[in-house]
């Protein structure tokens, strides 16, 4: 992995990673995981194509972030096989990228944004020895997220948005294959979700990188998405933005009834039903 | 003027002290416990290091003593206690922290065996003062030698485990998914803090640690966020304190304890009042 530095450097679409023989970014085979007896889900068979925007969606507690920590190896299954880009899930694993849930806050004031970036890249290195190429990679990955105006600030002095463009950036400062997110709009007013909404989206056309988006909303990416991996009665799922995106699957998911709405331009969206 | 200053104490040959033997070993030990103490400071602010600097000085407390009454070195039994402490904090993991009362009892525990420990040991009487509140002025060519080797230890071990440390330290999450053994650093960074504590109790006691070992890195946290920077201003606080407390406490024939604690709070204050326009919009949940 980390042949030279790609962040910043721009491979639109590249097709040969949409063919047949890449294998899928995600793999679950015969999946079950849980904590101390009790099961979070099971039966987990589902295969995610590389290089799409996914959302991963559910009810509170149904397991999304366990899928996550799944695929970054956080977490063993109890049973099945898991793999991520055509290897088994483990941990450290340079080519995923992850963004943490509340991430901002959780870090504090007690490092900048430029440092953390540069903790993304460096951070599970033991000893001194310094590589003269980082701090040019720390440069694009901060240009890329356009936040080189504010990322000698603290983290605890910046918004929310801000905090969130630096997170994105400490996890693509290693050019990633597979970008992870753990609720990146949480905490976040209607202005920053569509700003960090849009990052993604560019930041996809820039270079071959598969998202996974856990969210709880998801309106925000509904016009970009490729698909949605769904858990639904204690089972995830995958599908098409197409086939999964209708009234009764949504109303089913949520408990509560869903209405998906098409705007005159085309535009997707969902709303709860009054 | 002069008839005040007499009043407090204050001695016109302390000049002459300051130059005297045992006053360089005070000088050498302070800044090199400052040192040790200033290493860790970054990872001692933002890793709670508030709780490890209170818990182990009432661990290391008993250790001191009980070594006096077995006849031991007391920095022996203060490093031996201090060490295992640290272990047992590090195996609780945030349990120590948040079970208050067990946690407070047996620190109260250890202060009383301390106690009892010393009052078994009959002959010295001087040590339950010394751990407690340091002595600086007495510190030996051998304790020097413990000190050196201490500041070696903690620059060897952070020279190797410093990023990823760091990288654990601010987020936990990100550090375990990139496969870094963060309990391991957490213990690692303990078993430092244990041994910055052995020495720095040596110089201002247990009860006083704070002032040594928390207080010089959270001054210097108010002025910058950087790693390096906060610990290398943090030991220059350190420092600061150190020298500064021990003439001013000749001048006056008092305890350097009390002006090494008295410099160190006032750099904190100070700190405190110069950044605080910067700080008042922001990070409302630290300090």
């Amino acid at each position: 992995m980390n042949d030279g530095p790609r962040v910043g450097s721009t491979a639109p679409g590249d097709p040969a990673r949409h063919e047949a023989d890449v294998p899928p970014a995600v793999r679950l085979s015969g999946v079950s995981v849980g904590f101390g007896g009790r099961t979070v889900w099971s039966h987990g068979d589902l295969q995610v194509p590389t290089g799409g925007l996914v959302c991963i969606i559910g009810p509170n507690g149904s397991g999304k972030t366990t899928l996550l920590r799944l695929l970054l190896g956080m977490v063993p299954p109890a049973s099945g096989s898991v793999e991520v880009l055509g290897a088994p899930a483990r941990r450290g694993n340079p080519r995923i990228g992850y963004v943490p849930q509340r991430f901002g806050d959780s870090v504090g004031e007690a490092i900048t944004g430029r440092d953390l970036v540069r903790l993304g890249h460096t951070g599970n290195r033991w000893g001194l020895r310094r590589d003269p190429g980082v701090e040019a990679e720390v440069d694009a990955a901060l240009a890329a997220v356009e936040a080189e105006g504010f990322a000698g600030s603290r983290l605890a002095d910046l918004s929310g948005g801000q905090q969130q463009r630096i997170a994105i950036a400490q996890a693509m400062v290693g050019s990633p294959d597979l970008l992870v997110l753990d609720e990146p709009l949480a905490n976040l007013d209607l202005r920053n979700q569509r700003d960090v909404v849009d990052l993604l989206v560019t930041l996809r056309e820039q270079r071959p990188v598969t998202m996974l988006v856990v969210v709880h909303d998801l309106n925000p990416f509904l016009p970009y998405l490729t698909g949605i991996v769904y858990l639904l009665d204690g089972h995830p799922h995958y599908g098409e933005i197409s086939d999964v995106v209708d009234d009764e699957l949504l109303t089913h998911l949520y408990g509560t009834s869903v209405q998906v709405v098409r705007t005159a331009t085309g535009d997707l969206y969902t709303q709860a039903r009054p | 003027m002069t008839g005040v200053l007499a009043e407090v104490g204050y001695q016109s040959n302390w000049v002459e002290v300051l130059s005297a033997p045992f006053m360089r070993n005070a000088f050498t030990g302070g800044i090199l416990v400052a040192l040790a103490g200033g290493m860790i400071g970054y990872f001692v602010v933002v890793r709670g290091g508030e709780f490890a600097a209170h818990a182990l000085g009432h661990i290391g407390f008993p250790g001191a003593t009980g070594a006096v009454l077995l006849g031991l070195s007391p920095t022996l039994g203060l490093g031996v206690f201090c060490v295992a402490g640290a272990l047992v904090i590090g195996a609780l993991g945030h349990r120590a922290r948040d079970q208050a009362v067990a946690t407070g009892t047996v620190l109260a525990f250890a202060t009383g065996l301390g106690i009892l420990f010393a009052s078994l040991a009959t002959r010295n009487t001087s040590t339950v003062t010394n751990v407690l509140f340091g002595n600086l002025l007495a510190v030996s060519r051998d304790q020097l030698v413990v000190f050196a080797v201490v500041a070696v230890v903690i620059a060897g071990v952070l020279a190797v485990v410093a990023r990823p440390l760091t990288l654990a330290s601010i987020s936990p999450e990100v550090a375990a998914a990139k496969g870094l053994p963060v309990r391991a650093l957490g213990i690692c960074f303990l078993v430092l803090m244990a041994l910055a504590t052995t020495v720095a109790v040596q110089v201002v006691g247990t009860l006083l640690l704070f002032a040594l070992l928390v207080t010089p890195p959270a001054a210097a946290l108010r002025f910058s966020a950087r790693p390096v920077v906060v610990c290398s201003l943090g030991t220059v606080f350190g420092v600061v304190s150190v020298v500064l407390g021990l003439v001013v406490s000749v001048m006056f024939n008092l305890p350097p304890s009390f002006f090494v604690v008295t410099v160190s709070t006032v750099i904190w204050v100070v700190s405190m009042l110069v950044t605080r326009e910067r700080h008042r919009t922001a990070a409302p949940t630290t300090r």
